[in-house]
């Protein structure tokens, strides 16, 4: 469905989903906070959001620290791209609904609260960077994969798939019980904890091992 | 200009509005019932959805709600999937104690908008229809409130009938607005009691992203939200845009 809008949105990917606190240590770096209000309980069932096509980027595309703010927060996780429609699929049929696999930047103004976060804070002009799709085929388990971020040279953050609170068939279980995902669209698995935050000037690369790599660089406003 | 999108004998039609119904652009005219509706948004951007926009729903809601109200407005979005046409059926599942419809203009964008002060704001618009945005209350949960299993099922957001022309709708910030379960009246409300009118909504989404053809803004719901259960006939219209009707279905239509 974005294939016709011309430049402004680079990809042609369909709707892009992300998931929340997917990763064990993402969620208790909360603590007891998710007992507090305004949570009041743990999360029950997979937390969505989504990247509207307006966040699209690519690999080397430029990311707009907007005024007023310090840093960005590059969130590193692996989109799993969808080949077939997915409507109420199994764990055990999970993966045959994958078509490919690539890394992503859900980039995001840092801030405290899950709650009710702002649209402005995950949802800027280019605010979702998304690398090659490798085809499925070239990943044996999508659950054990390497993440690595790297700013400016130096390595920020090291985490692995294997450490999601839904692995990758569940969260597709999961997901597709109350809404279909279409081929094309996009499922990114969650962040993981410690998150680096850039400042203008600042370059970062998220690697997933055998799916790539990805790219982009802190800007501010032109 | 009142445009829809139909399947008719084999294929997807546009159609405009005829005394007798519908006529196709091949100039067959149709009774509302011989066609099947599709949404009239084609192609579909991005769906953006307003919370508690209305003043009574947000006190109608205010139990609920573990914060106060929030200074800039409240903004979720949705996914394709959630779309419906006019005249279709949605899913309530089994076991569910509180799902409920709720009636609001839907703002359809025509260009590229980003900066855009109030003040030029009503020329982005396309035109305008008619949305039933069901949330199933008993998935609430406090991270990223309203949660998409509340707000992004399969068939939850009905749209259409008509895609109205912005140039015939002079005053967009006076519509009348309500919905009939079964016939009873049992929400009303108007547009000019939006808390974030139509031209600011444009202003702040554009500040911070690209508006584009094809985005469609749901611009909230007034107070009267009431449980509706298989078999409800659920009508919300909206003066001058259209009549949007949709019939609450169970598991059991699904094969669930």
């Amino acid at each position: 469905m974005l294939a016709n809008y011309g430049p402004t949105f680079p990809a042609s990917h369909g709707t892009v989903y992300g998931t929340l606190l997917n990763f064990r240590g993402a969620l208790a770096a909360l603590g007891n906070a998710v007992d507090q209000p305004p949570y009041k309980a743990p999360p029950h069932a997979p937390v969505l959001y989504i990247k509207p096509r307006n966040t699209l980027a690519r690999d080397g595309d430029d990311v707009v620290l907007p005024s007023g703010f310090d840093t960005l927060e590059f969130g590193a996780t692996l989109a799993l791209v969808i080949g077939r429609t997915a409507c109420r699929v199994t764990e055990r049929a999970a993966l045959e609904f994958v078509g490919g696999y690539a890394v992503a930047n859900d980039v995001s103004i840092p801030h405290a609260s899950y709650y009710r976060p702002s649209l402005p804070f995950k949802c800027r002009d280019g605010f979702c960077p998304i690398g090659a799709v490798v085809p499925a085929g070239a990943i044996a388990d999508p659950d054990a994969l390497a993440i690595s971020v790297e700013v400016d040279g130096e390595i920020v953050q090291r985490a692995h798939t294997s450490a999601l609170i839904r692995p990758v068939r569940r969260l597709l279980a999961d997901v597709t019980e109350f809404m279909t995902l279409s081929p094309g669209d996009l499922l990114m698995i969650g962040v993981p904890e410690g998150a680096p935050r850039l400042r203008t000037g600042q370059r970062a690369t998220i690697s997933i091992a055998g799916v790539g790599a990805l790219t982009n660089a802190v800007v501010s406003r032109s | 200009m009142k445009r829809a999108r139909v399947a008719y004998a084999g294929a997807v039609h546009e159609a405009l509005a005829h005394a007798d119904g519908l006529q196709l652009a091949d100039g067959r005219v149709l009774a509302e019932d011989q066609v099947v509706w599709l949404p009239p948004v084609e192609p579909l951007g991005t769906i953006l959805a307003l919370g508690l926009n209305y003043a009574d729903h947000a006190k109608e809601l205010a139990k609920e709600l573990t914060t106060s109200a929030k200074d800039e407005p409240l903004v979720f979005l949705k996914g394709p999937n959630t779309l419906i046409g006019h005249r279709g059926q949605t899913r309530r599942p089994h076991g569910v104690g509180f799902m409920h419809y709720e009636c609001e203009l839907a703002v359809v964008i025509g260009r590229h908008a980003k900066n855009v002060p109030r003040s030029d704001a009503m020329a982005c618009i396309a035109g305008y229809t008619v949305a039933n945005d069901y949330a199933i209350r008993d998935y609430l949960e406090n991270y990223y409130r309203p949660n998409l299993r509340v707000k992004n099922r399969d068939g939850c957001t009905a749209l259409g009938p008509w895609l109205v022309d912005a140039a015939d709708v002079p005053e967009p910030g006076a519509l009348a607005l309500s919905t009939r379960v079964n016939g009873k009246l049992v929400q009303h409300g108007n547009t000019r009691d939006l808390v974030t009118g139509i031209a600011e909504l444009i202003e702040y989404l554009s500040s911070f992203m690209t508006l584009a053809p094809g985005d469609v803004i749901l611009t909230g719901t007034p107070e009267g939200v009431v449980d509706v259960r298989p078999g409800d006939e659920v009508v919300c219209e909206i003066e001058d845009i259209g009549r949007l009707v949709n019939t609450i279905v169970g598991d059991d239509a699904f094969g669930h």
